[in-house]
């Protein structure tokens, strides 16, 4: 077996930290490659040698095959680290990999090319005598002929669209009489949409669990499992929470299903890791949905369950060597949860969010693993995926792992830029999750869009708590840079009197009145609720006690904002007490002057005409262009001065307008 | 370092009575002043509904967040002109010293919540002090206007006075001191020129009006017909006339605004007193100034004890101690800023006033600001007196306080009579600053003793004239004359008259003195950049 002097990762962020964890471990150096806003990233940093790509699109830097094969050349290394995404999955990159004389870590290009073709992997798998969704993929599409399929599948049933995607042309039939009806509506919107009416049937797995196999071929023949992991918390198909074991496999299951992942694998002559995900039906049933040729994400519940350090087995392997264990020599011990941390707003369609990280503190202790790529004062960028990093916690059992995890993601704060923490705080909490009784339709059935709503909503004690600490922390900066001594911080020579202030969050406004007692104490009414708060601001720790309780949070300014993390939640409250008041709404008096010097060019009303706010009066030809001039307020017209035609100056009356009462 | 070692008792039966009985005046204080505040909230859904804030509010956001704020004069005008019962007072203006964007300056707010923000006579006064403050301190102004302008019913005692705010306007803006003005409302016909003489001019769209004559006034008089508007409102004046340099959309608006100009004058504090200073606290709290000093100024104290309780360390270097008792003289420091202090523990006497004069003298030598803790019924009177010089040596220390380089500060603690109230730099000596205690009173003399003189001269002229001489007619003289001096000389009344700059909490006094001292010690070591004519609007 040869061993790599240098390995490349052409990846980014925590999975580029993670490879080059084990690398160094292993006493093998590193090469990282990043892109312009990669520049000065934890990964680039963290490798002895770092290559820039280019431009910050990743299809300008780290999906280039030449540049990577380029950076591996011109730092002399003798492997090539795919990581996930990216390229990792690119037959071409593979087999270019091998034609610089690079190794490439991962199963060879037809294994990535076979299983990147969903029909054809597919067809490989039924011959090899692998379960899967019992379906019809027939070119005969009348009516007709989809329903008799369908009776012979066995409702229910899913019709897609053969060339479809996004959930469009997807119909779930549950009962024979809407099968007619589904798969034309099904067709007729697959027409529209991608021009190609062709449908495919699907057996639907009601209540079915996302469990993958993690299987492990070498260059000699050996092909070993490393039991599953369930991922069926998933939102739109993205995975959020994963854990081994599956609270749903018990060891005859796991036997039945690694054998028929080790069979899939040997089946393709596979080598290396590759996950083979199956579909989970409640009686035990499962079928092949997809094998993925890469370290998944998710890889770290597995290693901390089994004990095995997947990146060095993908090391080892990829350089000739054979498997460290044998399948009786794999164990597993304790339960490992993990959830994925990504820079998204749950509540706004899990739209990618990006900001500098203000403040980051990151919990440890036993049994806990976080790998990520943040850094304090980075940008997340929009460029690439908007998960961050993972939080992975190991336990004896599923409850103690899970425990865990909760508490040190209340832990974990991340300030600056928005996440999915909250979140999954509340799905790591939720009954159904704790029970272990899950599946694919947990999170849509349990966090519908109202309640994903509600996230980063704060409350009013939360908008007082906030307030306070926003004006606490402009009179320490004030006390500093004015030199004041603390004996006149917070002091009025007169009655006291309140100062108001409006917080937005999330584009609530929040009204607040707050009148200082003291240097650390302050009298907040927020919502009708009068409280007394004392705090304490030591770097971005804020203490605040109130009535008797006490409490803790992290907060971090950002010039009107102020983000705080109360542990179970993040909130940006952003200071606009000195905003004018929104602009809609806002009623004029309804006096219609000339902005500018110009000709009038029609008028659209006449006197005693009702006219509503909005509505064009005058259209004024200035300058070539033409202005119009429309009701600030719903009125009676009283007077037009002008008629078409007219010179008028500038700020000359042209209609007068009166408000009705 | 020489420490006042404190003779008070925290726990003593007089110390707790004093304490009650201050903290009775001052519940008084703050009584008088809420009573203001709810007279002033009365008008808050009005100010609300119309988009508007209320002046307080207005200043309260002007206010860097955290900031001191040494409000003036709250009892201005106290139960004159139109206020009955106190809840009118403070001259319809609200005015203090606060930071802003920073910088420390001066507030100037009408109150429009109270009677429309209209001047009256005592309102004026406040107005010509705060100028007044302004320029010897070097501080910037933001005024927020909305006023009714003039109280017509009082115009004889408002409008030749009023003329010197806009003297000063003109001044200040030569002398290179800036001057912020946030139009909220009203600022109509002589009003105007406040805005115009404005160095920076924000107008409230939709609420700013600045015109010489309204629309009635200017039927009246030339028989135009024009709206409010096109007269003087905020797009008129930033659009068309030029008086106005800023729009603001709503009061709020104005105010951010404001703020963000003071923040670009770049107004930064000079080297000299920009660096935060180490200090120790007084060994006795301050805390306990509620206690050391009996409400009845008959009663005597050590006005030692005053002074371990607001200075540093209580570390008090004194000044011919054993020359005269009567009047006590030192060097300490309050905050790290030196100051020298005199204080009464009895009437004045020759050796006292030659001692005060010397004293004076050295502070102006070495260039440190003086305070006086005035607890004085006058100077010594007597044969004794007199033959010693009494009024030639009087007469020294009153020209050392006159003529005094160095800038001084008056506290007022107990008693202010006679020619007391000069010597100790009273108003008539141009302080910087003068505070007083809610337990102080000020008059030509104590109203049982002016009581006595008149009794003692009407006596004497009974007797003249034959008469016999009727005790029960003396005393029914002697009540009145009591009364009228025990209501004149009361502390509120004189702060309603601006003997003073405003009346403190006792407990509040080391802060008051800090900030102060800290002002005087800015504008000492500022330079102005002064030009003959000020900033004119092109």
């Amino acid at each position: 077996m040869t061993r790599f002097d240098k390995v490349l990762v052409a990846n980014r962020g925590e999975i580029a930290l993670r490879v080059m964890r084990t690398c160094k471990r292993l006493g093998i150096r590193t090469v990282a490659v990043f892109s312009d806003a990669d520049r000065g990233a934890p990964h680039a940093l963290a490798a002895d040698e770092a290559v820039h790509l280019g431009p910050s699109p990743a299809g300008q830097s780290y999906l280039v095959p030449e540049k990577l094969l380029a950076a591996a050349r011109a730092t002399g290394a003798d492997a090539v680290h795919p990581g996930y995404g990216f390229l990792s999955e690119n037959p071409e990159f593979a087999a270019a990999c091998a034609l610089a004389g690079l190794t490439f870590v991962g199963p060879g290009p037809e294994a990535v090319r076979l299983m990147g073709n969903k029909r054809q992997a597919k067809l490989r798998m039924i011959a090899a005598g692998v379960p899967c969704i019992p379906g019809y993929e027939g070119g005969e599409q009348s009516d007709e002929a989809l329903a008799r399929e369908a009776e012979r599948i066995g409702l229910p049933i899913m019709v897609k669209a053969a060339a479809g995607g996004g959930g469009r042309g997807m119909r779930l039939v549950l009962a024979r009489e809407g099968l007619t009806e589904a798969i034309r509506s099904a067709r007729s919107e697959a027409e529209n949409a991608f021009g190609n009416g062709e449908l495919i049937l699907e057996k639907a797995v009601v209540g079915a669990r996302h469990v993958e196999i993690q299987v492990f071929a070498d260059a000699h023949g050996a092909v070993v499992h490393l039991g599953e992991r369930d991922c069926s918390v998933q939102r739109r198909h993205q995975k959020v929470v994963e854990e081994c074991p599956s609270p749903a496999v018990d060891p005859a299951l796991r036997a039945a299903m690694g054998e028929v992942a080790v069979t899939a694998a040997r089946a393709i002559g596979y080598l290396g890791a590759g996950t083979i995900e199956f579909l989970l039906a409640p009686s035990g049933e499962f079928y092949f949905m997809e094998m993925n040729t890469r370290l998944q994400v998710e890889h770290p519940v597995t290693e901390l369950v089994t004990g095995v350090d997947l990146v060095e087995w993908q090391l080892v392997v990829a350089a000739g060597g054979a498997l460290p264990l044998a399948q009786r020599d794999i164990a597993q011990r304790g339960h490992a949860i993990e959830v994925r941390l990504c820079a998204e707003d749950p509540s706004q369609e899990f739209l990618p969010q990006t900001g500098r990280v203000l403040a980051l503190a990151l919990p440890s202790g036993e049994g806990l693993r976080l790998d990520h790529g943040l850094a304090r004062g980075r940008e997340t960028s929009p460029y690439y995926d908007s998960m961050q990093g993972k939080v992975i916690a190991h336990g004896v059992d599923r409850e103690d792992a899970r425990r865990r995890l909760v508490g040190a993601l209340r832990r974990l704060t991340v300030l600056g830029v928005g996440t999915n923490k909250e979140l999954l705080l509340q799905v790591l909490a939720h009954p159904t999750f704790a029970s272990g009784a899950y599946d694919t339709g947990f999170v849509p059935a349990h966090f519908p869009k109202a309640r994903l709503a509600q996230l980063g909503v704060p409350t009013p004690r939360q908008v007082a708590v906030a307030a306070a600490a926003l004006f606490h922390q402009d009179a320490e900066v004030l006390r500093v840079s004015a030199g004041l001594s603390r004996a006149l911080v917070n002091w009025n020579s007169a009655h006291p009197h309140p100062v108001s202030m409006r917080l937005a969050v999330r584009g609530t406004e929040h009204a607040v009145t707050l009148r200082p007692a003291s240097a650390d104490t302050y009298d907040v009414e927020c919502a009708g609720e009068l409280v007394r708060l004392q705090l304490e601001l030591e770097g971005d720790a804020l203490r605040y006690a109130c009535e008797g309780t006490s409490g803790g949070a992290v907060v971090a300014r950002d010039g009107a904002a102020l983000w705080v993390d109360w542990g179970d939640a993040v909130h940006v409250f952003t200071d606009v007490t000195l905003a004018p008041r929104r602009a809609a709404g806002r009623v004029g008096d309804g006096r219609v002057l000339a902005p500018i010097d110009g000709k009038v060019l029609r008028v659209e009303v006449k006197p005693k005409d009702l006219v509503v706010k909005g509505q064009l009066l005058v259209v004024l030809e200035a300058m070539k262009m033409e202005f119009q001039l429309c009701a600030d307020l719903d009125g009676v017209v009283e007077v037009v001065t002008v008629a078409p035609g007219a010179q008028v100056g500038a700020r000359q009356l042209l209609v007068s307008v009166t408000a009705t009462p | 370092m020489p420490v006042i070692e404190t003779k008070t008792d925290p726990s003593s039966a007089s110390f707790r009575q004093n304490r009650a009985d201050m903290l009775a005046q001052i519940a008084e204080l703050r009584a008088i002043e809420g009573k203001v505040r709810e007279t002033e909230a009365r008008a808050r859904d009005k100010f609300h509904k119309r988009g508007q804030l209320l002046p307080r509010e207005r200043v309260m956001l002007l206010l860097d967040r955290g900031a001191p704020f040494l409000e003036l004069s709250t009892l201005c005008g106290m139960r004159y002109h139109d206020d009955s019962d106190g809840s009118l007072a403070g001259g319809n203006t609200i005015v203090g010293i606060g930071y802003v964007s920073g910088v420390r300056c001066l507030v100037v707010g009408n109150n429009s919540a109270i009677k429309g923000g209209t001047m009256s006579p005592w309102g004026v006064q406040k107005t010509l002090r705060a100028q007044k403050i302004a320029l010897e301190n070097k501080l910037p102004i933001v005024v927020l206007v909305e006023s009714g302008g003039a109280n017509l019913l009082y115009q004889q005692e408002i409008f030749v006075p009023g003329g010197e705010a806009f003297y000063n306007q003109a001044r200040l803006s030569a002398a290179g001191v800036p001057q912020i003005c946030i139009v909220h409302g009203s600022s109509t016909a002589g009003g105007a020129y406040l805005p115009g003489l404005s160095d920076y001019v924000i107008m409230v769209r939709g609420k700013a009006k600045v015109f010489l004559a309204g629309p009635p006034l200017l039927k009246a008089a030339t028989g135009e017909i024009a709206t409010d508007e096109d007269l003087g409102g905020a797009e008129m004046h930033c659009q068309v006339a030029g008086t106005a340099e800023f729009m603001a959309e709503d009061d709020a608006d104005g105010i951010r605004v404001a703020r963000e100009i003071m923040a670009k004058l770049a107004w930064a504090r000079p080297a000299a007193v920009s660096v935060a200073r180490a200090f120790e606290e007084p060994r006795s709290p301050p805390d306990e100034l509620a206690g050391v000093v009996p409400v009845d100024y008959r009663k005597p104290y050590d006005c030692r004890e005053v002074i371990a309780r607001i200075v540093d360390g209580s570390d008090f270097l004194e000044f011919k101690e054993l020359y005269d008792a009567q009047l006590v003289c030192g060097r300490a420091a309050i905050e790290g800023l030196p100051v020298g202090i005199l204080g009464n523990n009895g009437p004045i006497t020759e050796r006292g006033s030659v001692k005060a004069a010397q004293f004076i003298q050295q502070c102006c030598q070495s260039n440190i600001p003086i305070l006086y803790l005035q607890n004085i019924t006058g100077y010594m009177v007597g044969t004794k007196a007199e033959q010693a010089g009494i009024v030639k040596h009087g007469s020294k220390m009153i020209q050392a306080v006159a003529n005094a380089t160095v800038p001084q500060l008056t506290l007022v603690i107990g008693a202010s009579f006679g020619a007391g109230n000069y010597g100790m730099c009273g108003r008539g000596f141009g302080p910087r600053f003068i505070f007083a205690w809610p337990n102080s009173r000020t008059a030509v003399m104590g109203g049982e003793q002016a009581a006595r003189v008149m009794s003692i001269v009407m006596g004497e002229k009974m007797a003249r004239q034959g008469n016999p001489v009727e005790e029960s007619v003396l005393m029914a003289m002697a009540q009145p004359i009591i009364d009228q001096f025990d209501k004149e000389s009361h502390a509120w009344n004189c702060s309603a008259r601006l003997f003073d700059d405003g009346i403190i909490d006792p407990r509040d006094t080391r802060r008051v003195l800090a900030l102060t001292l800290s002002i005087c010690a800015e504008a000492g070591a500022r330079e102005l950049a002064p030009s003959t004519f000020g900033v004119a609007r092109m």
